[in-house]
């Protein structure tokens, strides 16, 4: 088991780390399409079917393809700001990411109880469905709600606005 | 006894108003300021009348009248100082005396000072001057009569000043006052040490004044430690302060100098009242005075300036210093008739010289304004048909101070004093000098006379235009002097040896008829009608003969004794020996007290003002560098705080992100790790 | 043998490597993509929870990683939709040319 566990994470980590780190942007967005389906491995194999095709369809079908029409968009020129204010230097972020990763790391590692085996179980979509709609029917609604408004919200943003363009041009 | 003395005071108060009146007009009004002065005189004149007559009276007890007024004054601890006035005998003949002769002065003064411009001042100082003499007659306390004193000394100043913007006028104002002051010092003196003796300054105060028997008895029993009487050594301190009044060597160098003021001021200053003050006050205090041996000296001091002043008036050119330096002499037999004879004796010269002296300076006045403002006698000449009156009464005068015998009042004076320094037991020193100071009187009154009214006019700057301009006064002028002649001859016979009145009155007896004195006098009167006669005839022989009219011009006795001449002009260089020691030690100590004030407390006010600016200097920089600074440095530095602390806002997200990151990192260590550090 | 150390221990790398990238990067989406990121390694940790924790027939983590994803995917859309709108005007979507909120300047 370790070593299908194995397969799976490295190339998602992997991915990950590449999406991070190209420069080119389209690299970037196919690296992180690429992790999101690992992870959705990972979900299968830890028995979440139901999970892992909700994660391919919602992360690697809609949100890699958002930030790919995204990217795409985006290009053209960039125009440098004469005058840059003065940066946090970035080894700052890196190394707040690795003390975190040690942090956590360590809280992993010496915390006994993690380690009591169990027995598998499987995940029926209908459990899915039936928790949704008796236990869990208010944060459905909420999230129906949530998803009403950021449709609306990112049609709205998106718009093309002539009016206001000109207007917001000031000399 | 009160009586009379209860409105004596009026007397020298009526010219005090009118002195007062006049100060405060707002402009010269000059009707008004010489009426009220002739008219407060005038007053004070029937108001001296008035307390003159009770001392005719004379009573069964031939005790001398004396009516006083005595009242407290100052509270000094338990005890007060006490004022007064009285009319007595002597007083009451002062009064008349001085209020006449200066009702005539001042009458005198409307015609002298017509073109003067500042007319009305000069009869305020007249009118202060004839208050303060008044005042002083009639004080019955040293205390008070030291403040009329006082006044009378300042009076003079301004009235010797008059014309202040000459210089020489100025500095003869400034010289009589500091050397009256001298003079002053001494009678100051001799008056504390009488009050701290006696315990009283009133001179007669029933029993307890300073001049009455209970005191004189107490002080005369007292000697230094010298082995001089206290008597003596008040007595000789209050002559000080006569002395320098009354124009005694050495402090006789003020009068001549006197007569830059106003003829009218030396007339009744210097010659009838205010020199008369010094014999009036060693009169007052002739009681304590005779204790002790006080009279010998006023008497030898008195004999020594007659005879000194008599010198040097044979050899002046100026008729006004000629009649000063007569003063002067004539003072000193005033002095010498107050040592040797008695109060009676000397201050019946006085009021004989009074009224001849008076005459005599007026007289001058009338020939300087005749003459138009000449005053050398060898530029007049002549006058005696030019202006009559004048030289008529001008002989009047000079007979009687001469002592021409019998008809003029000066030669009974005159004599009475030398009959007293004649029979003085203790020297005959006196008498000789008395006698010499006759003979110099008559030959320098010969030579004046003979060089201003006889022979021809020699006026020759002015030259023709104003030898036809010379002419007799006006008669508000000559009138006066008339009167004046008139009593120059009728005083006299109030004080001949064989009707002794005046001798009489002082002393509160009555007169009576003593034929017997004549023949003890008659010795001494042809000895003095001899010596004036020679004399005048000395004066006749050298001037008389038509010497005046030479020219080259020379004095004759410049020509017989040029060293004794120019000595006796330059007034033995008295004036020269004062400069070159007093005053030059003066100038010495002022230099030197100016030189301290400047450099020394100068020096430390200016470094005390270095120090006070170096401090203001040094604050100042303390306030600009250190408050402002540190307040601009701080405002700065928020500034640029602030500066800083924006920039933490910059708008950059990646930063906020950072810091974001940080602080959840540093958290969590805390939080997971907090508890095992 | 329970591999849940490992998994966590992977959902923390991820999570990490996420972090990172956020803090690194320049451009607005691949913050976005860090986001992302770390969005997924909870859900992966959540899941790894839910089938070696205690009580897995209640589906507590289940579907608390619904309903992440679900939120994941609304933020998302949004996110890029204001990237474009800012894209728009500053034309540009480098995170440090973005620092005003003043609009006209261009």
């Amino acid at each position: 088991m370790t070593l299908m566990l194995f397969l799976l994470a490295v190339p998602t980590l992997a991915a990950a780390l590449a999406a991070m780190c190209l420069r080119n942007l389209v690299h970037a967005a196919l690296c992180a399409a690429i992790c999101f389906t690992g992870v959705a491995a990972l979900f299968v194999y830890l028995g979440a079917e139901f999970m892992g095709f909700a994660q391919v369809i919602i992360y690697v079908g809609a949100i890699a393809i958002l930030l790919l029409f995204a990217v795409l968009l985006t290009r053209g020129f960039e125009t440098l700001s004469p005058l840059r204010a003065r940066q946090v230097p970035w080894p700052v972020g890196v190394m707040a990411a690795l003390i975190t990763l040690a942090v956590m790391t360590i809280s992993v590692v010496s915390s006994p109880s993690l380690l009591r085996p169990r027995t598998a179980m499987v995940l029926r979509t209908r459990q899915v469905g039936d928790r949704l709609m008796t236990d869990y029917v208010l944060p459905m609604e909420a999230i129906g709600l949530l998803m009403t408004a950021v449709l609306i919200g990112a049609a709205v943003l998106a718009l093309r606005d002539s009016n206001g363009a000109k207007r917001r041009r000031v000399p | 006894m009160n009586g009379v003395a209860a409105y004596v005071w009026l007397i020298p108060l009526c010219p005090l108003i009118a002195a007062a009146v006049t100060a405060l007009l707002p402009r010269q009004q000059r009707r008004l300021a010489s009426g009220l002065a002739i008219g407060a005189i005038s007053l004070s004149f029937l108001l001296s009348v008035l307390s003159f007559l009770p001392c005719l009276t004379r009573t069964a007890d031939e005790r001398v009248p004396r009516f006083l007024v005595n009242f407290d004054w100052v509270q000094l601890g338990s005890g007060f100082l006490r004022l007064g006035w009285m009319v007595d005998p002597m007083s009451a003949a002062m009064l008349v005396m001085v209020s006449f002769v200066g009702g005539l002065i001042f009458i005198y003064s409307v015609g002298y000072m017509a073109n003067d411009e500042n007319f009305t001042r000069f009869f305020c100082y007249l009118s202060l001057f004839a208050a303060a003499m008044l005042g002083l007659v009639v004080a019955n306390s040293l205390l008070l009569l030291f403040i009329c004193w006082e006044i009378v000394g300042l009076a003079s100043y301004l009235l010797i000043g008059f014309w202040f913007h000459k210089p020489a006028a100025a500095a003869a104002a400034r010289k009589a006052f500091v050397t009256t002051r001298i003079g002053d010092i001494g009678l100051l003196l001799g008056m504390v040490w009488l009050y701290s003796e006696t315990g009283s300054l009133v001179f007669y105060d029933e029993g307890r004044g300073c001049l009455e028997q209970t005191a004189l008895s107490a002080l005369a029993s007292k000697t230094l430690a010298g082995g001089m009487a206290v008597t003596t050594s008040i007595s000789i301190l209050i002559f000080c302060g006569a002395a320098g009044k009354s124009g005694q060597i050495p402090l006789h160098v003020w009068l001549p100098d006197a007569m830059e003021g106003p003829t009218p001021v030396s007339a009744l200053i210097h010659a009838a009242t205010m020199v008369a003050a010094g014999v009036f006050l060693v009169a007052r205090m002739h009681p304590l005075m005779s204790l002790g041996s006080g009279l010998q000296v006023v008497a030898w001091v008195g004999a020594l300036t007659a005879v000194f002043a008599a010198s040097i008036a044979v050899a002046q050119t100026d008729i006004k210093r000629i009649l000063a330096y007569s003063t002067i002499s004539q003072l000193g037999y005033m002095m010498l008739g107050l040592g040797t004879g008695g109060v009676a004796v000397g201050m019946f010269h006085l009021f004989t010289h009074a009224f001849f002296k008076a005459l005599l300076f007026l007289g001058a006045g009338s020939v300087i304004h005749g003459c138009h403002g000449e005053q050398d006698i060898r530029r007049m000449g002549g006058l005696r048909k030019l202006m009559p009156v004048t030289f008529a009464t001008y002989g009047v005068g000079m007979m009687a101070l001469a002592g021409f015998p019998l008809f003029f009042s000066g030669f009974w004076s005159k004599d009475a004093i030398l009959h007293a320094a004649h029979t003085w037991p203790i020297s005959k020193g006196p008498f000789l000098l008395g006698l010499l100071g006759t003979l110099l009187t008559a030959f320098y009154m010969t030579r004046q006379m003979l060089y201003v009214f006889f022979g021809t006019n020699r006026s020759t700057t002015r030259a023709l235009a104003v030898s036809h301009g010379i002419h007799e006064s006006a008669p508000t002028m000559t009138m006066p002097l008339v009167v004046l002649a008139l009593f120059s001859v009728t005083l006299g016979f109030l004080g001949t040896p064989v009707w002794p009145w005046f001798d009489a009155f002082i002393a509160g007896r009555s007169a009576h008829w003593a034929l017997h004195h004549l023949t003890e006098a008659l010795p001494t009167m042809g000895l003095s009608t001899i010596i004036v006669l020679i004399g005048t005839s000395a004066g006749w022989w050298c001037y008389g003969r038509g010497q005046i009219a030479q020219s080259p011009f020379r004095d004759t006795l410049a020509g017989f004794a040029p060293r004794l001449y120019s000595l006796l002009r330059d007034r033995w260089r008295v004036d020269e020996f004062y400069a070159a020691t007093f005053q030059a030690l003066n100038q010495a100590l002022a230099e030197l007290c100016d030189l301290l004030d400047r450099r020394i407390w100068g020096g430390m006010v200016r470094l005390i003002t270095a120090a006070a600016e170096g401090f203001c200097a040094l604050s100042r920089w303390a306030d600009d560098q250190v408050i402002n600074g540190g307040f601009e440095h701080a405002c700065r530095r928020l500034s640029r705080s602030g500066g800083i602390l924006s920039a933490c806002q910059d708008g950059q997200i990646r930063n906020y992100l950072r810091v974001v990151a940080v602080a959840v990192v540093l958290l969590m260590l805390w939080l997971l790790m907090g508890e095992s550090l | 043998m329970n591999p849940l150390p490992t998994v966590v221990l992977l959902s923390c790398l991820l999570f990490a490597i996420g972090l990172g990238g956020v803090l690194t990067r320049r451009n607005a989406i691949v913050v976005l993509i860090g986001i992302e990121f770390m969005l997924n390694a909870a859900n992966l940790n959540f899941i790894a929870f839910w089938r070696y924790g205690p009580e897995p027939e209640a589906l507590r983590g289940v579907m608390f990683a619904l309903f992440s994803i679900a939120v994941a995917a609304a933020e998302a859309a949004v996110g890029l939709a204001i990237v474009l709108a800012i894209y728009r005007h500053w034309r540009t979507a480098d995170l440090d040319d973005v620092d005003e909120l003043r609009g006209d300047r261009l």
